[in-house]
């Protein structure tokens, strides 16, 4: 037999696709194709939500993802539920389906059913409503009767369905096969038998060239069963994250641990709720964008990044490790095993900023993560990271020595905003002019101050009540 | 909502008919329905540049690709290369001009949507560039115009402004809008007998859509059947657009004889589809030292992109709103689209009307800065109808000036106003870096069609012997509620209960040669022709039931599910149905159309003057922001909303429309930014990029109020007034705080967090 079937719970009912289905197949394609409707693609890259689906994990949680960017061969093992799925068993459409219709929470129509299977997760996840419903657009109503429902919504307390056997897996299609490692030399092995293979994680950058520029990929190595890449634990130095722990994860813990907390803020903005069900970390080192939400505040904590291969692992800074635009440092057969977040010195100053359009679900125009810290008056550290001002994530060196050793006073943050000019080199694009990044970048500057100078005044709009 | 609303009929504030189909899934789109057997799937095939002439089409490697059945270009229509809304020479695929990047250059069909996507990347187009224009400065310079400029004048303008104590000009600018509608365009065309074909569209104009269809097939109207039960949002998106994209589905269906599906995926949605016209105003204004505006002289130039399209209206609109609530006397204002090679803009929700109105806001905050007045005082001082101000506009119609001093007075209040102003001048006086601001805004906003003979509707409305009801009308429903509410206007004249209403889709083969569901009139319009469709039915009954009673017809009341001789509760009564089937023993028809035109309106465009509107609706709203000065970011921290919607056919849904619209206006002004690179291509081409409102976007404190007591004094349908567009334009409430928390009078839109401290900086 050449490889397995692909298997996982529809609505709490087990499912197994034929043989030579496409594991890359979006689950949004395939749910619309065998006739569950109900789902809809509103943008096919991840960002309006129509597609929410939710992931029944073991124990309960509920995870939303969007539909558009999972694949198939991702599913297996995992249990989903669509808006199909929340009738109860004489048919009657679920509270949280009545309650949004019978509150005027739907006008067109279009966006409700991802709107109802987020929040049928929200109503046991819990949470801010704005940070439940950031992952999904609604263009008609203003969202107004929809808040009022996430604000009274009820756990109905169902359980979560039996999983499939996630067996170790390999699927193929014509001109495709899926690999579903369930060990790390598994996944070695297979990374240096295919260097040209895509490394899959959460799929939320990968997902779009499947969903939105129908790419077809020939080989992808998936990094879902590999336990070693979902490890996460907080010593009292640091945080250790396997590469592929979704954010959802981390932004949990982030939250719990002390000195995170303005990174778990800053994650709580990075894509939506579905989105950080699925992207991980890893991810985004290893895309190594220029604009990487999740990564000025890595180069501010001093992480470094740890990568496996057959050869055996080595530890390097992030700094290192990101190359350049869009490059970085993995040699042939390496994949990132993890990275180690050392625990922010309580009394530093530090401050993760994101400047875009929107608030919610943007990505950065302008991201930073802003480390002080001050020794007898005087700033004995500066780790000054800034995203979005030029080809690759990185730190501040001019502007950091225009502080190191001086009194945290206008006239310092006045002369590192002066040299931060030195060290930035942004281009203008449909975010931003390289003119407003500048200033912006200096702005965050000035903004820290003021966070540490008048920490009873709101720094921030969002502070504002 | 009031608790003393009826609980049905006209004025319920009853849900849309559908939210539990929308909520469950099982409300049917047009890409839900399973595909028939044999259907084919369609991509387009679109231009990289936005100027230049189609010199070669290199289909082999496309057309020796997997699944792909046909490749159809501009030679393989049988009809007209012309999809043209309003006038013509508007091509379905460009022959060989190519006028804007984005534009259809040939569709591939294969068996599955993948196959025709990759296709579609395959062909590769020769195209000869030529000199593109990409501005509105560039077109107005070459005098390049699908709208020539044309002009509405009162007074004399030169002498007014020489004779006024104080002058000032001024020029700014205004975005376009993408729709972002949740559901791209898509069409479904099945090929039947002797020529016809069925389409399924997701349209705001079914009857365009069917002349469209006809015109590039080369058939008469009668072969073509253009349906839609609904759109998943729509906003203006899918009238013109609609029809062309409904053309190509057919024209597949018809060269092959197998079912077509064109749907849009987003990015070529927003590539190749208008959105609303960005605008330059260029304006000179005199006044006096107490804000008194009494001259204005304005040019409102809309980029119109390619072709005409529906321009020729939204210029009309602009011209028509551009003193907004406000008396000007002597006043000249210009208006003109000009031609780019950009896309062709189109509708969107207002139409115009909002980028009209921008310009007297612009005049109001400027005269007021360089009068040392605030904003509102000086846009209260020139109310129309006010303080001695003539109540008549530019063009000769006259406004209700009571009810624009009534919106603003009652938002004023609401909002706190004075008691704020003074906790926002005390937080500023103490942030370093923050921000906050007061801004208000109200409306005046003409309702009927500009284009004169759309405004008109049909409706068929069928009783059958059981007492059920059919309902069918010209309007289309896009979330609006449009279908609801005139269900409810069909069965407050029956006196059932709703549920004996059934709501069935918009067919043009059912009520035939219809305006398009827009310029806010769906109710106004449709309400009044149902209404009279079951009227004609009711009255039939009346006659049947009034000689069994041998009473007068007159008499006879239809209240409760039932037929009451003389008074509802009666001892004389029929069931409706049974009286139904008594009708139909008695050989009665119980089938009607009913029809509906505007009364009272006229348009003369060359003289530029007349009563175009059938009446006014009327709001007010006060927005509160706070701004970073650091960063440019902003938030609306609360929005007080005062609309005038008559007395409402259902206040649930009216609320829904003023919400919703007013969210959507806010994201035209603020979030949403529209950028082309150097080279003509829209770069902002899906959510990822263009970003419309969240719900943190959403003010945190947000109240709105329908006016009170207000029944609509033109005859409207159950003395209710549209909704659609006007609270739109309550939205520029939200940029005029902004300009207030940072000390300007001027802002270039949308006031992105870059223009906002651009402007800061600028002001130093």
């Amino acid at each position: 037999m050449i490889g397995t079937f692909i298997a996982f719970t529809l609505n709490g009912r087990p499912v197994t696709l034929p043989a030579g289905t496409s594991p890359t197949t979006s689950v949004l394609d395939w749910l619309r194709a065998s006739g569950l409707t109900g789902t809809k693609e509103g943008c096919a890259e991840g960002d309006c939500g129509a597609c929410t689906v939710v992931l029944e994990e073991a124990g309960g949680a509920r995870t939303p993802i969007n539909g558009c960017l999972a694949m198939l061969g991702q599913m297996q093992g995992r249990a989903i539920r669509t808006v199909e799925g929340l009738r109860g068993p004489d048919g009657a459409p679920h509270p949280i389906q009545r309650a949004m219709a019978e509150s005027d929470g739907t006008q067109c129509g279009f966006c409700t059913p991802g709107i109802v299977m987020t929040a049928w997760a929200h109503a046991r996840e819990g949470g801010e409503v704005h940070e439940a419903l950031a992952g999904n657009l609604c263009r008609c109503t203003g969202y107004r009767p929809i808040l009022e429902v996430f604000e009274t919504l009820a756990d109905d307390g169902a359980p979560a369905p039996a999983l499939p056997d996630p067996a170790p897996a390999r699927f193929e299609a014509p001109g495709q096969v899926f690999h579903l490692p369930a060990t790390l030399p598994e996944l070695l092995a297979l990374r240096a038998a295919h260097p040209e293979a895509w490394l899959l994680a959460g799929g939320t950058d990968l997902g779009l060239r499947v969903s939105d520029h129908r790419e077809k990929p020939p080989a992808i190595i998936c990094l879902l069963n590999v336990p070693e890449l979902h490890r996460l634990e907080a010593t009292s130095g640091a945080i250790e994250a396997g590469a592929a722990v979704p954010y959802a994860r981390l932004l949990a813990l982030f939250r719990r641990e002390a000195g995170f907390g303005p990174y778990a803020a800053l994650l709580a903005r990075l894509g939506s709720r579905q989105i950080r069900g699925l992207g991980t970390l890893g991810g985004n080192l290893g895309t190594a964008s220029p604009i990487g939400d999740a990564l000025p505040p890595l180069l501010a904590l001093g992480a470094t990044v740890t990568l496996a291969s057959q050869a055996g692992t080595r530890t390097l800074p992030v700094a290192d490790f990101l190359l350049g635009y869009r490059k970085n440092a993995l040699a042939p057969g390496e994949v990132i095993l993890s990275v180690t977040l050392p625990r922010p010195v309580p009394d530093a100053l530090f401050a993760c900023e994101k400047i875009s359009k929107r608030h919610d679900q943007d990505i950065a125009t302008v991201g930073a993560a802003l480390l002080v810290r001050i020794e007898g008056g005087m700033v004995a550290e500066a780790r000054l990271a800034f995203g979005g001002v030029g080809p690759t994530v990185a730190r501040a060196a001019r502007a950091e020595a225009a502080l190191i050793g001086r009194a945290f006073d206008e006239g310092a943050v006045n002369d590192a905003a002066e040299a931060l000019m030195q060290d930035i080199a942004p281009l203008s694009d449909w975010r931003g002019t390289a003119a407003y990044r500048r200033l912006v970048a200096q702005g965050l500057l000035r903004r820290l101050h003021l966070r540490a100078t008048q920490p009873d005044m709101p720094a921030d709009i969002m502070e504002v009540v | 909502m009031d608790g003393s609303l009826p609980r049905r009929g006209a004025g319920a504030a009853l849900r849309h008919d559908s939210a539990l189909k929308h909520t469950t899934g099982e409300a049917r789109f047009a890409d839900d329905a399973s595909e028939a057997p044999g259907t084919l799937h369609a991509a387009l095939v679109l231009s990289t540049i936005p100027h230049g002439t189609v010199t070669a089409l290199h289909l082999d490697e496309a057309r020796a690709m997997e699944g792909v059945v046909a490749i159809l270009g501009p030679r393989d229509i049988p009809g007209k290369n012309d999809i043209a809304a309003a006038g013509s020479g508007e091509p379905l695929f460009a022959d060989p001009l190519v006028e804007f990047a984005g534009q259809p250059l040939a569709m591939v069909l294969a068996t599955t949507r993948d196959q025709a996507l990759r296709a579609a990347a395959a062909v590769r187009a020769e195209i000869a560039p030529l000199d593109p224009v990409l501005s509105i400065e560039a077109g107005l310079e070459r005098q390049q115009y699908v709208v020539a400029p044309q002009t509405m004048r009162r007074g004399d303008v030169a002498a007014a402004l020489a004779a006024a104590p104080r002058r000032m000009e001024a020029e700014f600018r205004a975005g376009g809008q993408e729709h972002f509608y949740l559901e791209g365009q898509i069409a479904v065309a099945t090929p039947g007998e002797d020529g016809d074909i069925a389409v399924v569209s997701s349209t705001q104009h079914p009857s365009e859509g069917q002349h469209v269809v006809a015109r590039v097939l080369g058939c008469d109207y009668n072969r073509v059947t253009v349906t839609c039960r609904r759109m998943g949002g729509g906003f203006g998106g899918k009238e013109s657009n609609a029809s062309w994209v409904a053309a190509a589905a057919a024209l597949g269906a018809r060269a092959t004889g197998r079912p077509v599906k064109l749907r849009l995926a987003r990015r070529a949605d927003m590539i190749a589809t208008g959105k609303r016209h960005p605008f330059l105003y260029r304006w000179t204004a005199g006044f006096d030292g107490s804000g008194r505006i009494t001259a204005l002289r304005a040019l409102l130039a809309a980029d119109g992109g390619w072709s005409l399209d529906m321009s020729g209206g939204v210029v009309f609109r602009a011209i028509t709103h551009a003193v907004n609530c406000c008396d000007v006397p002597d006043v000249e204002i210009t208006g003109c689209a000009v031609k780019t090679n950009t896309v062709s803009h189109t509708a969107f929700r207002g139409f115009g009307g909002p980028q009209g109105a921008l310009l007297m806001e612009d005049v109001v905050h400027r005269v007021a800065a360089a009068c040392g007045l605030p904003p509102d005082v000086v846009r209260a001082r020139n109310f129309l109808g006010s303080g001695g101000n003539s109540d008549e506009l530019p063009y000769g119609q006259k406004v209700e000036g009571d009810l624009i001093a009534r919106v603003w007075a009652e938002a004023k209040r609401d909002s706190e106003w004075d008691r704020r102003r003074g906790e926002i001048a005390a937080f500023n006086a103490r942030h370093p870096t923050l921000r906050r601001g007061l801004g208000s805004m109200v409306l005046s906003f003409g309702i009927s069609f500009g284009i004169m003979h759309l405004n008109q509707a049909g409706a068929l409305v069928h009783v059958y012997t059981d007492g059920s009801i059919r309902l069918n009308h010209g309007g289309t429903e896009m979330g609006q509620g449009l279908f609801i509410k005139i269900a409810q206007v069909v069965s407050d004249v029956f006196g059932t209960d709703l549920e004996r209403v059934a709501i069935t889709a918009t067919s043009t083969a059912e009520v035939p040669n219809t305006a398009p569901t827009a310029a806010s009139t769906g109710s106004d319009l449709n309400g009044w022709a149902a209404h009279n469709a079951a009227m004609t039915i009711r009255d039939r009954m009346a006659d049947v039931a009034a000689t069994r009673w041998g009473i007068a017809p007159a008499d006879v009341v239809f209240a409760d599910n039932r037929v009451w001789a003389e008074r509802a509760g009666s001892n004389r009564f029929l069931e409706f149905g049974e009286l139904a089937k008594l009708c139909f023993l008695e050989r009665v028809s119980l089938s009607s159309t009913g029809y509906y035109r505007t009364p009272d309106i006229h348009w003369d465009p060359k003289a530029m003057r007349g009563n175009p509107f059938f009446y006014f609706s009327y709001g007010a709203a006060v927005s509160e922001v706070v701004v970073d000065t650091l960063t440019g970011e902003h938030r609306c921290l609360r929005t007080d909303i005062v609309q005038d919607c008559g007395r409402s056919l259902n206040p649930a849904v009216d609320r829904g429309q003023i919400e919703g619209a007013f969210v959507q206006g806010m994201g035209w002004l603020t979030c949403e930014e529209l950028w082309w690179d150097q080279g003509g291509r829209l770069r902002t081409v899906g959510p990822s990029t263009y970003k419309i409102p969240g719900s943190r976007d959403v003010p945190p404190a947000f109240s709105v109020r329908l006016l009170e007591g207000a029944p609509a004094r033109s005859e409207t349908i159950f003395r209710s007034k549209a909704v659609g567009e006007p609270p739109l334009l309550l939205a520029i409430s939200v940029a005029n705080a902004i300009k207030d928390a940072i000390g300007v009078e001027g802002l270039d839109l949308p006031a992105t967090p870059e223009r906002v401290l651009m402007a800061i900086r600028a002001k130093g």
